[in-house]
């Protein structure tokens, strides 16, 4: 038929098939080691929480809550904590808590600089840009599958898989907050004969902390959500039994792991919102 | 008078091929012009002055005459297209970054319009800045930051934050930041301007005050003709990114470069930034006590005048003796100190000539200005300070009506 599309193919996804297979071929030792600190971080955090007894836990939460919110918070999320243990539920949970701090801190420890580094540089930034974009657009269950190849399945994966998604907030509010502190104070500090470096450590990052904050505030609710997709690459925790409970139409599992991810992100989110107001406290209104 | 800095033909041309506008306007073209065909804006042209150790230079004009890219000329914050500057005879325009970085952190330190503050530091913080950048220690920073913030007057405020105070504070925080690291010059850029009027006026004296204690090079950017003429010792004007008129501000009223100039210090008030020794007139016939009323009365005639001060040998006033008096006195056989009125005013050769209204009104005879150790240096006709309440021209009256009056 005249109107059909012309026989072109470009199989633009077998190429990027072969990249990723080409990658992990050559840089199968430098994914090996990436396995065994990932997994080891994962682990020696898990085990650090399922050492502590449930009831110190459950006062850490209460001293957050109330330290960054106030006393009612933090006996609302102390409570809350009680609330999943009473599911049985305790284990998995350290396992998911552990999962996603690794990957926020990984995040936050590779974009706070990459942040940095675009809003210095132009030239990065053009790259980078588009590159947020995609990665913020494409399906995050596209991510799983390069995760599987490098990884294999497993908590490492799923870091993996996480980190993608969970990078681009962290990376933009930092390159955002830093171009954003206000002309004058820069121009102030730089009058004083300030260094680049100096700059950087004494006015731009303290001046950037609250916007950064809300980007570790946002990239930490966004792992939150990615840990629980990731169970399909063999995550543990509390996304494990999600897909349990679907696969077995498990209506009651389904809700008991479903309201303590919630009662979760309840709790991260109040609390590193709290952190970020706590360094907005002294900001003028305007 | 040593010259501490001086600005050699700096132009600032702000686009990507900036060099290549200077030929362009040196052939005349207009600022506007300049923008639309080329997208390059002129922020200063050939601007060259001269200033002087422990002066206040003022640079003044409307907003987008290049003032404030003047200035930032001065600490590198912009660095000219063209021209050179010279600070205790070096060129900074050369300077490597770690010699700017030194002169930044040595010789000059800025005051900002909306102030620059780092929020997120208290105000002792604030203070210590530069002195911390300079790698000075705790203990000696804290001594110096404090001695400062007391010199502005916020003793009490030092672990506030900026973000607590108000604008007028916010600013002395930034001025005292500026003192701390002891600069040989300070710039100002607009400082009071984002202040209320009454707020304003009370740091523009303070800043004088600072200054007769301090002595610093102030340059001194402002878009009110008023603060201009106040707190200048000179004043350059500038209009479309050129320099159009330098001179003390008596110079400027007295004789304006051009129409534009005359057109920006029509509605200035002059009483406001006159002071005594400007309009006072030097007196061409002076009585001593011992030279009796006979003398007097022929130093009045010689001169045509209807009075004269009474001088001891150090020239400090005795009094005032009118011809009626004089003539009076000689027929009773009085001597001159019978006769002389002593109820007369007398005022510093610094005092504004607003402030001088009420005693201008109060009093019967010229007032008294004295000088240095309260040498009589001169006299202010009462109609000169009071014509300017009707909106006559001070200038005028003076020569006109001199002989006569006394």
């Amino acid at each position: 038929m005249e109107g059909n599309f012309p026989e072109i193919q470009l199989e633009i996804g077998k190429y990027v098939e072969n990249f990723v297979l080409w990658l992990n071929d050559v840089l199968e030792p430098f994914f090996d080691f990436i396995f065994l600190i990932a997994s080891r971080a994962i682990l020696s955090i898990e085990a650090g929480l399922m050492f502590l007894p449930w009831w110190v836990f459950i006062a850490i939460i209460f001293v957050l809550g109330w330290r960054f919110k106030s006393i009612t918070a933090g006996v609302l999320y102390a409570g809350f904590m009680f609330l999943v243990g009473t599911f049985g539920l305790w284990d998995v949970l350290m396992t998911t808590i552990a999962i996603v701090l690794t990957s926020v801190i990984t995040s936050l420890l590779l974009g706070i600089p990459l942040g940095i580094w675009m809003a210095f540089s132009k030239k990065f930034s053009f790259v980078m840009r588009p590159l947020l974009d995609a990665m913020q657009t494409m399906p995050s269950f596209v991510y799983l599958i390069p995760a599987i190849f490098f990884f294999g399945l497993g908590n490492v994966a799923a870091v993996f898989a996480t980190l993608i998604y969970a990078l681009p907030p962290v990376i933009r509010l930092t390159d955002l907050a830093i171009r954003n502190v206000d002309s004058e104070v820069i121009e102030s500090a730089e009058s004083f004969g300030s260094s680049k470096w100096q700059m950087l450590k004494k006015v731009q990052l303290p001046q950037a902390l609250p916007t950064i904050m809300a980007g570790v505030n946002q990239t930490t609710m966004m792992a939150l959500a990615m840990v629980v997709i990731a169970s399909m690459v063999g995550a543990g925790g509390l996304g494990e039994l999600v897909l349990v409970s679907i696969n077995r139409i498990d209506l009651a599992l389904g809700f008991e792991a479903g309201i303590s991810i919630v009662f979760l992100a309840i709790l991260i989110d109040r609390v590193t919102g709290g952190v970020a107001e706590r360094f907005q406290k002294h900001r003028r209104a305007d | 008078m040593t010259v501490k800095m001086r600005v050699e033909h700096v132009s600032k041309i702000f686009g990507s091929k900036p060099k290549s506008i200077i030929p362009k306007v040196r052939d005349g073209m207009e600022k506007d012009q300049i923008l639309e065909e080329t997208g390059h804006t002129v922020g200063v042209y050939d601007a060259s002055m001269d200033i002087n150790q422990g002066e206040i230079f003022v640079i003044m004009g409307l907003s987008g005459s290049g003032k404030s890219t003047l200035i930032r000329c001065l600490n590198m914050l912009n660095t000219p297209t063209d021209g050179s500057i010279y600070v205790d005879d070096e060129n900074i325009v050369e300077y490597s970054p770690a010699q700017l970085k030194k002169y930044r952190q040595d010789k000059i330190a800025m005051v900002f319009q909306h102030f620059g503050l780092f929020d997120h530091r208290t105000v002792l913080g604030n203070v210590e800045y530069g002195l911390e950048i300079r790698g000075v220690d705790k203990e000696e920073r804290k001594k110096i930051s404090m001695r400062n913030i007391e010199i502005v007057g916020l003793k009490g405020y030092e672990d506030k934050y900026p973000g607590e105070l108000s604008g007028g504070m916010q600013q002395r925080v930034g001025l005292a930041r500026a003192l701390a690291n002891d600069p040989d010059i300070l710039l100002m850029d607009e400082p009071f301007s984002a202040l209320d009027p009454l707020i304003r006026r009370e740091m523009q004296l303070e800043l004088l005050d600072i200054q007769e204690r301090l002595q610093k090079t102030i340059i001194f950017i402002t878009h009110d003709v008023n603060e201009a003429f106040k707190i200048g010792d000179r004043v350059a004007v500038m209009k479309n990114g050129k320099v159009e008129q330098i001179g003390t501000p008596e110079a400027i009223l007295e004789s304006p470069a051009n129409e534009y100039i005359e057109n920006f210090i029509a509605d200035i008030d002059r009483s406001k930034i006159l002071q005594a020794e400007h309009v006072m007139i030097k007196p061409n016939a002076l009585v001593s006590l011992k030279d009796g009323l006979n003398v007097a009365v022929r130093e009045m005639e010689e001169n045509g005048i209807s009075s004269v001060f009474v001088v001891d040998r150090q020239r400090h006033v005795q009094g005032i003796v009118t011809i009626d008096d004089a003539v009076n006195g000689i027929r009773l056989k009085k001597s001159l100190s019978d006769v002389i009125t002593t109820d007369i005013h007398m005022v510093k050769k610094d005092e504004y000539v607003n402030d001088l209204i009420p005693k201008a009104l109060d009093s019967k005879y010229p007032l008294a200005v004295l000088g240095e150790e309260d040498r009589l240096e001169g006299f202010i006709l009462r109609v000169h300070v009071l014509a300017g309440l009707v909106g006559d021209d001070i200038e005028e009256n003076q020569t006109s009506t001199q002989a006569v009056t006394i």
